[in-house]
């Protein structure tokens, strides 16, 4: 029986639905030469677009190396999954929510947060943490330069942030996940695109592990959760193109979050899994009820049929386009047993939650849509997942407007003021504590939090009832990604990874969010293809499986297009949850080392590269050359040397020198307790700047007691690798001096009074002016 | 001892405190849902933190309506151990256990963090282990923990010594600067006129061992058992 055709599908209507003439073609072909009906073109434009197809980046992504002993599942679930040991398993993934942000920012970041929850809790797994990667466009103007941003565009960035940010909180608060960490960045190219990318981890026993596929004809298909409104319908086409003029008018396209009923739902769908009734179950995200039935029925080999009329609706009179086509938030699909129906139904009931039985299990293979028993939809599974358009989108090399070469009006070695670059350096958007972000975020409920946001290179969990913990990072940068694709990209894994060993655990697996412009355009397409060839080189030197993670395309608004931006979480495992260090100097007395794999540059090479630093960003006002040269293996070894030395009770503290390079590094290790430092560095004949600023790879501050120095230097020597003394932890002042000359000096409490205020003062000098206009 | 922790829809600390009580502290602990009136024979009730309801309408104002909200107040009346803890606080003092109310944080919006208290009456049974003047680390987490009540309610929580605990310096002075949330009088938890029920924000689970970084709550548990203790001692 096929569908009744209701109307007549017009050029216009398929162009409305972002499918060209060619997918229309082989739309019909796979329906057996046939029209769509209304309802099967829309739920072939979601399930075809760009968000749920991956059909631009799907020939890029099968180079990423996805396996490893730990891994239990790889991408194309809900969510990867790796074994952590004492019969554990975690299941983690990052995701995007930039589209729907920028349109309204506290729902589209709720229902980020809300929308990768549900990817770990529908794999049986407990969120136990989250973080988030946010990038937003400036929010003030450099105090010393000609404004480049204007007043309303500060103030829109501005009031994007706020609300992100609230929204990640209210969230994330209510539903009872700590939020462990994550990144806030500030660039000009993020202004009309801000990236919010949500990353969550949980925990299942192994043996209890659950998959979004469906199986045995006959078995009920069971809705559970909220009821389904008209909102978010075409979510998923939207996050698929690029923003015009017109796009606040795209705002009915954002849901709305309830993190309250996603708790709820978290515990009902747990309960209701130890009943064992349960076959399989995906939550209703991007695409809701049509990606759920399809991808479910396609995985499991069967069909889906469903009857409309059971679907618990919120509002009259829905269409059966607008209900199978519907992004309502936290609604659950799920396949029992049959028989075992009523076991589910009293779980859902005692949490005050919808489960209906909406259809059944079937051996077509197809995807059957009825409305009052009429069939409005009828479509094989496959056509709408692997028959999905695959596109080998042309690659063009680009470069960026930049100069390669330090431009000559850039003067360095100038014998500036260091102490007073220092302050701002800290005091810079990137750099500067982002306390008042992480302080709306709960970051302590659940009683696991060993490092919390703020305070360390990485998140740390325990986890109960064994002696194992977790540790978590993320990672990336955008602007190195401009300056070069492919090294920008293996950055970011090595640093994630990095991130990670400096607490002592060992990385174990990460997951990935790829940030980037319009794929049509052949220079996105290639920068998207050089960061994965990035990526895949990275995790395959530090032997880092990618499980899974999310594509985030068009990321432009007209027609300005972000800077490639590769986003890392990666996840170590601690053995002994005890053994983990801290990023923070203790106490006086201490000896303090500078762990490095890889020798320093020539004085060519290093101001080339200097270009690409946060210091040529705040204090130059610059930007050239290319990122930090990057070699893996020393990276590798450096990550297990320094896991090696913390295990061993070596190490009081180990801190990534990163965006500011050492002098940043150094003095961020000296706040937590308000410790000094006195720091002697060689001038290895480089610029002042490049020494103090300098960003290069692969380099740890570690701070121990004066006893196990000579072991740590030892161990680094076997590794092939260097541990330089440079200096001691003192009471309450930073000095740093190179070749003997002190460059750097102040008290600490100077310093962090720079870096802690600075955001907050950002943000009140910004609403002055507004108010004042 | 036997130890209750209640459950609403929406607590998420419920699961802290159990674990604190059971694997921690050592003591026999039990979930009590928030449709049961029965409160299984427990020695003490824990209020624990979350989003009771969502929080709709304003904190712990649907959840006082709860059946086991009707059974905990004739448990408090009779002299039964009730801790709240932050939404905890908030629901016992919506039930009119506590004198009071939490309004929105002056800064209005939520904060997350380690906050210092210092204990103002150590003759309760929630902080018998503890030293007068004593600063305890224990975190906050809400958005709604700006404690209000008229001047004649204050008079009295201060001439009975009902407040248990102000939000001070490390160093235990009581500033403006170490208010996290515009409390009145920079209080942090009080207790009822029996001594036997305590409202507080911050959250001694969270800082009850060591390996998160503080375990300075666990006294709060202490305290409560020290008093079954006692009781078996005196038996």
């Amino acid at each position: 029986m096929s569908p009744t055709q209701t109307s007549v599908i017009t050029p216009e209507i398929v162009r409305e639905h972002g499918i060209t003439p060619d997918e229309y073609l082989k739309m019909q072909k796979l329906l057996g030469d046939r029209e769509p009906t209304l309802t099967e073109l829309g739920v072939f434009s979601v399930m075809w677009s760009e968000h749920c197809s991956y059909k631009s980046s799907r020939v890029h992504l099968k180079r990423l190396p996805t396996r490893s002993k730990l891994v239990v599942q790889g991408p194309g679930e809900n969510a990867g999954i790796i074994d952590i040991g004492d019969g554990w398993a975690c299941a983690f993934k990052i995701e995007s929510h930039n589209h729907p942000s920028f349109i309204e920012p506290f729902q589209g970041a709720t229902t980020g947060v809300g929308g990768i929850l549900r990817d770990i809790f529908t794999m049986g797994a407990r969120p136990v943490a989250v973080m988030d990667s946010l990038r937003f466009g400036p929010i003030q103007n450099p105090a010393d330069k000609n404004a480049r941003t204007t007043q309303a565009e500060l103030h829109k960035n501005h009031s994007i942030f706020e609300g992100v940010v609230g929204g990640v909180a209210s969230y994330g608060n209510c539903f009872g996940v700590p939020n462990v960490g994550g990144e806030v960045k500030f660039e000009s190219c993020y202004s009309g695109n801000p990236l919010v990318n949500a990353f969550a981890l949980g925990l299942v026993k192994r043996d209890q592990i659950f998959y979004a596929k469906a199986a045995g004809e006959g078995n009920p298909v069971i809705y559970v959760g909220a009821k389904t409104g008209r909102d978010g319908i075409h979510g998923a086409t939207m996050a698929s193109e690029e923003f015009s003029e017109g796009s606040e008018a795209k705002r009915p396209n954002v849901q709305m979050g309830d993190p309250f009923l996603e708790k709820l739902l978290l515990e009902a769908c747990l309960e209701a899994m130890q009943t064992g009734a349960i076959v399989g179950i995906q939550d209703m995200g991007a695409a809701g009820l049509t990606c759920s039935t399809c991808e479910m029925g396609a995985r499991g080999g069967v069909g889906v049929e469903i009857e409309l009329d059971l679907v618990p609706q919120r509002e009259t009179g829905m269409t059966p386009y607008e209900i199978m086509l519907s992004e309502s938030q936290e609604r659950m699909l799920l396949v029992a047993e049959k028989g075992r129906e009523e076991e589910v139904f009293r779980v859902f009931s005692k949490w005050g939650l919808d489960a209906v039985t909406i259809g059944r299990v079937t051996n077509t293979g197809h995807l059957r849509v009825l409305e009052h028993g009429k069939v409005v939809a009828e479509i094989s599974n496959t056509a709408l997942t692997d028959d999905a358009p695959l596109y080998n989108r042309p690659l063009a090399r680009w470069e960026p407007n930049v100069p390669r070469e330090k431009p000559a009006g850039v003067v360095l070695n100038t014998a500036s003021n260091y102490t007073e670059h220092l302050k701002r350096m800290l005091a810079s958007p990137n750099i500067c504590s982002k306390r008042w972000v992480w302080q709306q975020y709960d970051s302590m409920v659940q009683t696991n939090t060993v490092e919390g946001p703020g305070s360390g290179d990485a998140g740390v969990i325990r986890i109960k009832d064994t002696r194992r913990g977790l540790a978590m990072a993320l990672d990336g940068n955008g602007r190195w990604c401009y300056l070069d694709p492919k090294l920008g990209a293996m950055h970011a894994v090595a640093e994630a990874a990095r991130n990670v060993a400096c607490t002592g655990a060992k990385p174990v697996a990460g997951t990935n969010c790829l940030n980037f412009g319009n794929p049509e355009k052949p220079h996105i397409m290639w920068q998207l293809s050089q960061a994965i060839d990035g990526i895949t080189k990275a995790c395959e030197e530090l032997e880092i499986p990618i499980t899974g993670g999310n594509v985030s395309l068009y990321n432009e608004t007209l027609g300005e297009g972000i800077y490639p931006t590769p986003v890392l979480g990666i996840v170590g495992i601690l053995e002994d949850v005890e053994r983990t260090t801290h990023m923070y100097f203790r106490e006086p007395g201490r000896c303090i080392v500078l762990l490095r794999g890889s020798e320093p540059g020539d004085a060519v090479d290093a101001e080339v590269e200097f270009g690409s630093s946060d210091y040529a960003k705040e204090i130059l006002g610059s930007l050239w050359g290319f990122p930090p040269a990057l070699e893996l293996e020393q990276e590798a070894v450096l990550q297990e040397c320094l896991i090696e030395a913390i295990q061993s009770g070596w190490v009081d503290s180990a801190h990534d020198c990163s965006e500011g390079g050492l002098a940043v590094a150094l003095t961020e290790a000296c706040f937590q307790r308000g410790v000094g430092a006195n720091v002697r560095l060689a001038g290895n004949d480089l610029p002042l700047e490049c020494v103090l600023f300098g960003e290069d790879a692969s380099r740890v501050v570690l701070s121990c007691d004066p006893q196990h120095v000579k072991r740590i230097q030892k161990l680094a020597k076997q590794y092939g690798i260097r541990a330089e003394l440079i200096g001691e932890t003192t009471a309450d002042t930073i000095e740093i001096s190179v070749e003997g000359k002190v460059v750097i000096s102040a008290p600490v409490a100077a310093f962090r009074t720079a870096h802690e205020g600075a955001l907050e003062q950002a943000l009140n000098a910004e609403l002055i002016s507004t108010a004042a206009d | 001892m036997k130890f209750g922790v209640l459950v609403f829809p929406g607590s998420n600390c419920d699961h802290d405190a159990y674990w604190t009580l059971k694997n921690v502290a050592h003591q026999p602990a039990t979930f009590l849902w928030h449709e049961s009136h029965d409160l299984e024979n427990c020695d003490a009730i824990i209020v624990p933190g979350g989003f009771a309801y969502g929080d709709y309408l304003r904190t712990g104002a649907i959840a006082k309506f709860s059946p086991v909200m009707e059974s905990v107040k004739k448990f408090a009346a009779s002299g039964g151990l009730v801790l709240g803890i932050c939404n905890g606080f908030q629901i016992i003092a919506e039930s009119g256990l506590l004198p009071g109310a939490l309004m929105r944080n002056a800064g209005l919006k939520y904060v997350c963090k380690n906050a210092d208290v210092r204990v103002e009456a150590t003759d309760t049974p929630f902080t018998n282990a503890c030293k007068e003047g004593e600063v305890l680390t224990i975190p906050i987490g809400h958005m709604d923990g700006n404690y209000y009540c008229d001047d004649a309610t204050l008079a009295e929580l201060e001439r009975t010594n009902r407040v248990v605990f102000r939000y001070c310096t490390p160093d235990g002075r009581v500033t403006p600067e170490a208010n996290p949330n515009g409390s009145l009088e920079n209080i942090a938890g009080i207790c009822n006129e029996g001594r036997n029920v305590l409202g507080m924000m911050p959250h001694p689970e969270r800082s009850g061992e060591a390996i998160l970084g503080c375990a300075d709550g666990f006294k709060i548990f202490q305290s409560m058992v020290n008093v079954g203790v006692n009781a078996l001692a005196a038996r």
